[in-house]
């Protein structure tokens, strides 16, 4: 057996049997799918009625507003506002919508008040602010003598349907579904390399507290430490999503075997309502996602993924030479987890609005951020060149970055004692 | 060739500090071999150089004859001084890895593995995990390591530091043992005593230079200062003073004995020991007449010193 694979084994088997990683390999997925029920189950819960007075001394606006399931409205006209004020100061009701008496619309539209304890949420009050603005739109246009049956059938209503070139129908919200895809492959990339890239750094830490260090650096190169190091972890890391897809996959089967029955109900509402459409509509997302470049974005997630894991955790592995303990690699760390995070700011703001605009093509083809934002692009279809140039500069930067890993872990995993800083980092790579 | 190692102007500097300074040794076979300097001097800079942990920036090395090369790694026993074990892992299983990395197949690596278990008394470590094992425990699993692979040349750092005296004293004899069983042993610590008990070469390096290399006896000699330390049973001590003083320096002595005579220490200078003898029979009766030795220690400190 070669020395390489000897690390790579034993990195394996220590990260493997960890008590730690055997808990959270089987207890996340259970944690994943308790706290996604508990979600699911916490949405279904309504809050109680809300009971809305309505206080309208115009009585111009008393029978526009419809009961909701959240909300009744009750006319209190006729009551005196500090009866009502009272009332709902002592919590019996939610608000009071106060409609003053008024001289014109005009001024009405500025004297309306609504009062309450909590401040209302905003989507209720722009609902309130609709049916009111509504109801003195058509006044104003009556009084201005505008037929207003007429300029509503003038309403024009557009809906444009989406073709591609190929004559196929589309359907919109695709590039939304896309998103999710691209998105959820880079947040996973980002994940593990926070993750076992934190996992890469410790177990080099803990080679230097231990002090084994030097009888290991004694037999074999720090180069190949190093990277069995990475590879072995990441063995690990995969053996552990495997897990977690498996042991997800059975859990999702079963929570929507308990959940298919109160889920089935409100589906089948909807198809019925909206009939043939609803199928049809169905059919086209269906189509579409098969269309979706499944076999170049699973090659390009494993490319990306080993690219991008691979130069992080060297980087990992040098900070973790670098320093004596965890608590000081901190002030390494943030350089790390900057572009990370940049990566998947942009690919859900700049690739969502613009998949192929400048800051998503230029940031998919920087190496720290081209494994998130790369993958993100992907679904939306991306020219073969700009992922042969992205791909290209990830792997020549990882082995760039591997070298200089490598000296820097040559020289700190003998360093004891002082916290280094970034000038001394800079001295090691000359020695 | 008669030489397992030969180090020859090593020069290394980490940044604009010079660790090693055109050091050359010679490590004779068979022989056990004391490295000695003051903490800080270049020791351990050598030793890494010598087990291929750091590069030279200047010099040549040859082990048994041929230029240092990494296949090298598996003829030497390296112990640190900074030592430790993978702490979560079991004693059976980090002995195998640590063998297997010196190039041991699984097979031979056991079944040296269960000699020196046996042979030390810790069969019953082996499902045992590191962190289990006191100190003193860890560190014999840490020589077995280092002596596992059956390399011709040792390499210990401290080797008794964190032993009890009976293990102490065991692994002496192991070290011995190896010796007999033609292995070169480098023996690099400050504890002067088992340097005078063991070695039968010695080197010293000071801020970064060898001031000393060679047989200890031939050091020795080479240190000793012409002194005398008698004992004397006499009369009339201000006579032999005035004798004595004529002739040849003198300093009260400090030695354990069980008369009551005048002890002195005597510099001859140029004189031989058989005209100071003829001074003193003529003056009394002569209880005590040894030629003061520098112990290692002496060596160490007035070359350090100076």
């Amino acid at each position: 057996m070669s020395i390489l694979t000897l690390i790579i084994k034993r990195e394996f088997i220590s990260k493997v049997r960890n008590k730690s990683f055997i808990v959270m390999t089987f207890l996340s997925p259970l944690l994943f799918v308790a706290l996604a029920a508990f979600v699911g189950y916490l949405s279904t819960m309504r809050s109680g009625v809300k009971k809305i007075l309505i206080h309208d001394e115009s009585a111009f606006f008393t029978d526009e507003f419809k009961q909701t399931d959240q909300y009744h409205y009750l006319n209190f006209s006729d009551i005196p506002l500090q009866a009502l004020k009272d009332s709902v100061a002592a919590e019996k009701y939610e608000g009071i919508l106060f409609i003053p008496k008024s001289a014109d619309n005009k001024s009405l539209s500025e004297d309306i008040q609504y009062i309450s304890n909590e401040s209302p949420s905003a989507s209720f009050i722009e609902g309130l602010q609709e049916v009111i603005g509504k109801k003195l739109t058509t006044s104003n246009l009556q009084k201005a003598g505008l037929d207003t049956l007429a300029i509503a059938n003038a309403q024009a209503k557009v809906d444009i349907n989406l073709t591609k070139v190929s004559g196929e129908e589309t359907v919109k919200g695709l590039n939304e579904i896309k998103v999710i895809i691209g998105g959820a492959f880079g947040y996973l990339i980002m994940m593990f390399i926070i993750i076992y890239g934190n996992m890469v750094m410790r177990s080099v830490i803990e080679e230097k507290t231990n002090r084994i260090i030097e009888i290991i650096i004694s037999s074999v190169k720090p180069f190949q430490l190093m990277m069995g190091k990475i590879i072995g972890t990441s063995l690990a890391g995969v053996l552990q999503f495997l897990i977690w897809a498996i042991v997800g996959s059975i859990l999702f089967v079963i929570a929507s075997s308990f959940l298919g029955m109160q889920m089935s109900s409100p589906t089948a509402e909807m198809a019925a309502a909206s009939g043939s459409d609803f199928s049809a509509t169905a059919q086209l997302y269906i189509r579409e996602m098969s269309n979706l470049p499944v076999a170049t974005l699973l090659i390009s997630f494993l490319i990306y993924f080993m690219g991008g894991y691979f130069l992080y955790s060297s980087v990992y592995a040098a900070i973790g030479a670098a320093v004596d303990n965890e608590t000081d690699s901190q002030q390494f760390l943030l350089p790390i987890i900057m572009p990370l995070i940049l990566g998947v700011y942009i690919g859900f703001f700049s690739v969502l609005s613009e998949p192929h605009g400048t800051i998503a093509t230029v940031f998919s083809m920087i190496p720290f951020t081209s494994p998130i934002v790369m993958l993100m692009r992907i679904p939306f279809g991306v020219p073969w060149w700009q992922i042969l140039i992205s791909v290209t500069l990830l792997f020549a930067t990882f082995f760039l970055v591997v070298w200089f890993a490598a000296k820097i872990y040559r020289v700190g995993i003998l360093m004891y004692g002082k916290k280094p800083t970034w000038k001394e980092l800079y001295k090691w790579l000359k020695y | 060739m008669s030489n397992i190692l030969e180090v020859h102007k090593v020069v290394k500097t980490y940044g604009n500090y010079t660790a090693l300074n055109e050091v050359s040794l010679t490590v004779p076979k068979g022989s056990i071999y004391g490295l000695l300097g003051p903490n800080g001097a270049g020791k351990t800079s050598l030793i890494r150089i010598i087990n291929q942990i750091t590069l030279p920036d200047n010099g040549t090395i040859l082990l048994d004859g041929e230029k240092l090369q990494p296949k090298h790694i598996q003829s030497i026993g390296y112990l640190p001084e900074e030592r430790g074990l993978y702490k979560s892992m079991k004693v059976g299983e980090q002995c195998l890895y640590l063998a297997q990395m010196k190039g041991l197949s699984k097979a031979e690596a056991k079944k040296q593995l269960e000699y020196w278990f046996d042979k030390l008394d810790i069969k019953g470590w082996w499902n045992k995990k590191i962190e289990e094992l006191s100190k003193g425990m860890a560190q014999k699993i840490q020589f077995v390591v280092t002596v596992l692979h059956q390399p011709k040349l040792l390499i210990f750092d401290e080797p008794f530091s964190g032993f009890d005296p009976v293990n102490a004293n065991l692994i002496k004899d192991e070290i011995l043992e190896l010796r007999d069983k033609g292995a070169t042993i480098i023996f690099s610590t400050h504890r002067m005593e088992s340097v005078e008990e063991l070695c039968d070469h010695i080197a010293l390096i000071h801020k970064s230079n060898k001031l000393i290399e060679g047989k200890l006896n031939d050091v020795k000699r080479e240190y000793r200062s012409n002194t005398f330390e008698i004992g004397i049973l006499t009369d009339n001590v201000e006579g032999l003073m005035y004798d004595l003083t004529q002739k040849f320096q003198v300093n009260p002595a400090h030695f354990k004995s069980l008369n009551n005579e005048l002890k002195l220490e005597i510099n001859l200078g140029t004189a031989t020991s058989n005209e100071l003898l003829h001074v003193l029979t003529q003056r009394g009766q002569v209880t005590h007449f040894v030629e003061k030795i520098p112990s290692v220690n002496d060596i160490f400190i007035q070359s350090v010193s100076q």
